[in-house]
């Protein structure tokens, strides 16, 4: 328990634990804290900046938050389609207002939001991408994809890197080349160009499910290499220690060996690849979806929602767009600086004699 | 004699890695239920003849190891076949791999020589005020998406109108004169290398910390300031070269993770490089050009690994002896 101290005591690695138990609490009930759902679309209302909201009345008094619906018109002189403001009713937010059903964690049937309008209204508080969908509910359910995709891969990456890299540290010799040179070959292949050729071969027409679970293989793919790399080198130390060749005297098999007397001694390093490694496969992940070779629509994943800010008058005059980067980049600044906490206190050398 | 002994074992060595490189992607590009000429068919420039070529070059009449032998042979001799819009595909490259070396030079230049100077500070200061905030700024620049910034930095040319918004070349750049040709091209080439300095910055920046750390705090550094040898001849003289050897393993490494931080950056600035035209490639399932850029891509790569190792063979006394 002496790791939950330390990182307590970094402000930076406190501050980013935080803002993750938040960001994943958020996803977890997307459903509920969303005010529509991921399949809602408003098909008049697309590119509709995000709701003002307001706390004090034209006539200058306090009063609960309110906002305005937009109502659409072309404007013959701009020769475009531009928001107005329909002064006319005002529309309370409220919490804890009826909306889409949905069923919370899966399970438990429910149809309350936590907040919202009433009906007729519309409350966008980050607007509405091409399809009239509402970005602040769609950068929740994405967050759901982008947050766990890494995590996922990693279940794969780490098993396999570790029996693999076992394996041909433990039996060196001609295994170990061949081993060796294969898990080079892999690596020598820049990353993303394999990631794209992977992702592009995937045939079309799969259910939105398998698409993620194939992402996830591939992401896979290319991260064990490295991994097992590193594994070989420190089974190659190791398997020369005193208890391993206790083990082997005793007549362990070389798998039980391998698994049980090897590989737990790399369990810290292990734990600092682990931390360091899930914000390179959510950057990843965002950039195959940005180049529409990684989550399709209509699944939402922040990645993919960055798509629409390839397109200049996206970025000029819809700037909220471009809010999934942000989150992207909260996301990996805060498992950055966690991992660093985790790495500083499982392998202080690695710090620089601090 | 013994460094061109080296050098050569590590050239000899590449050949096997390449060949296990080719059958890796050969197979996972066949085993696609892409049409591999789908898009030369669809084509009404591309005649029946070139087609009849290219199935006959290909061998796609024939098994599946029968073909990786006929496109191996045809690779070493330089013949890559033709991209979808009937353009040789060595011509292609001969294009684009110049501005992607471009591109990658132009920053690995500048993240050395910001880097490892910022690495030096950071150590002989550390702990301080000023190592922390680089520490900061070093988390902040590794944790942006690169496509992202690159957005960013296109929102913020389109605004100031300072830089031209992607590509390498203004339009009229033919009828330039040479010194305005060189202009032209820089101009260009400040945003897209802007992302990738920053993105590769504090890895660099971080790991000469680590390194002169390390080697601040070794007997030979304590025994040359007991003798009294002025600071800055610690610091540069002796510390320094011994830090900057592993950044040279580095250099590799970071030749590759820029090939593919590249492409993204490259796809957003439109910029005609590697990165963007695998990427185009493989949208249009153009697999003569998939397969021939995934292998260019990948000989850069180990050639870049192969010039550090060589270069930290020059700089490393301790390597040459022990041979």
């Amino acid at each position: 328990m002496e790791i939950i101290q330390k990182i307590l005591k970094d402000k930076f690695a406190f501050t980013a634990l935080i803002v993750l138990m938040i960001l994943y609490v958020v996803i977890l009930f997307a459903d509920f804290i969303a005010p529509y759902s991921s399949t809602y679309s408003n098909r008049d209302m697309s590119y509709a900046p995000p709701s003002q909201i307001y706390m004090i009345t034209e006539e200058g008094k306090w009063s609960l938050p309110y906002t305005y619906n937009y109502v659409r018109e072309y404007e013959p002189a701009l020769m475009q389609t531009i928001y107005k403001q329909d002064r006319g009713v005002k529309y309370y937010i409220k919490p804890f207002v009826k909306g889409e059903k949905y069923k919370l964690l899966g399970i438990i049937p429910c149809d309350r939001h936590l907040f919202g309008v009433r009906d007729g209204g519309y409350i966008y508080p980050l607007g509405t991408d091409i399809n009239g969908r509402d970005v602040f509910s769609r950068l929740l359910f994405g967050g759901r994809i982008s947050m766990t995709i890494g995590f996922l891969s990693l279940f794969i990456v780490f098993p396999i890197g570790l029996l693999y890299g076992g394996i041909s540290g433990y039996f060196g010799g001609i295994l170990d080349t061949i081993m060796m040179r294969f898990a080079e070959a892999i690596m020598a292949i820049p990353s993303f160009y394999l990631l794209i050729i992977l992702a592009a071969i995937l045939p079309s027409g799969m259910t939105s499910i398998q698409r993620f679970c194939l992402i996830v293989v591939i992401l896979a793919l290319i991260g064990w290499a490295g991994f097992a790399r590193v594994v070989r080198g420190m089974v190659l130390s190791i398997k020369n220690e005193e208890f391993v060749q206790a083990a082997k005297t005793m007549g362990a098999s070389n798998l039980r060996i391998i698994l049980k007397h090897i590989l737990p001694q790399t369990t810290s390093y292990v734990i600092i690849a682990m931390t360091l490694s899930v914000p390179s496969y959510i950057l990843a992940e965002s950039g195959l979806s940005f180049l529409g070779l990684g989550i399709q629509q209509p699944d939402a994943s922040w990645g993919n929602m960055l798509k629409e800010a390839q397109e200049f008058t996206n970025i000029l005059y819809r700037p909220w767009l471009l809010t999934p980067g942000f989150l992207i980049f909260i996301a990996v600044l805060s498992f950055n600086l966690l991992g660093d906490a985790i790495r500083d206190f499982l392998d202080p050398k690695s710090s620089g004699g601090k | 004699m013994k460094f061109w002994k080296y050098a050569g074992k590590r050239l000899l060595q590449t050949i096997p890695l390449l060949i296990i490189v080719s059958l890796i992607s050969f197979f996972i590009i066949r085993i696609s239920p892409i049409d591999p000429l789908a898009e030369l068919r669809l084509n009404p420039s591309i005649s029946q003849e070139t087609l009849d070529k290219e199935i006959k070059r290909l061998n796609l009449d024939k098994p599946i190891y029968v073909q990786y032998f006929s496109w191996a042979k045809s690779f070493v001799k330089g013949d890559l076949g033709y991209t979808s819009a009937g353009e040789k595909v060595s011509d292609k490259l001969k294009e684009r791999i110049p501005n992607t070396l471009l591109l990658t030079l132009v920053v690995i230049f500048m993240t050395w020589s910001v880097g490892i100077p910022l690495g030096i500070a950071a150590a002989y200061k550390k702990e301080s005020s000023f190592d922390r905030m680089l520490t900061v700024i070093a988390s902040i620049g590794m944790a942006i998406p690169s496509f992202f910034f690159a957005i960013l930095m296109l929102i913020f040319a389109v605004k100031t109108g300072w830089f031209p918004v992607g590509g390498l070349t203004s339009y009229n750049f033919n009828e330039m004169s040479f010194g305005s040709k060189i202009i032209d091209i820089a101009r260009h080439l400040v945003l897209p290398s802007l992302v990738l300095f920053t993105i590769s910055l504090s890895g660099l920046q971080r790991q000469m910390r680590a390194n002169m750390l390390e080697v601040m705090d070794s007997d030979y550094i304590k025994f040359a300031r007991a003798k009294g040898v002025s600071e800055f001849k610690v610091v540069f003289k002796h510390a320094l070269r011994n830090a900057v050897n592993p950044m040279i393993t580095l250099l590799g490494f970071e030749f590759a993770g820029l090939l593919s931080g590249a492409a993204l950056t490259e796809y957003v600035f439109q910029y005609p490089g590697l990165g963007r035209l695998i990427l185009e490639a493989v949208m249009k399932s153009d697999i003569n050009l998939v397969m021939a850029s995934l292998m260019m891509g990948t000989i850069m790569l180990i050639a870049g690994n192969l010039i550090a190792d060589i270069l930290l063979m020059i700089t490393d006394p301790r390597l040459r002896t022990k041979g």
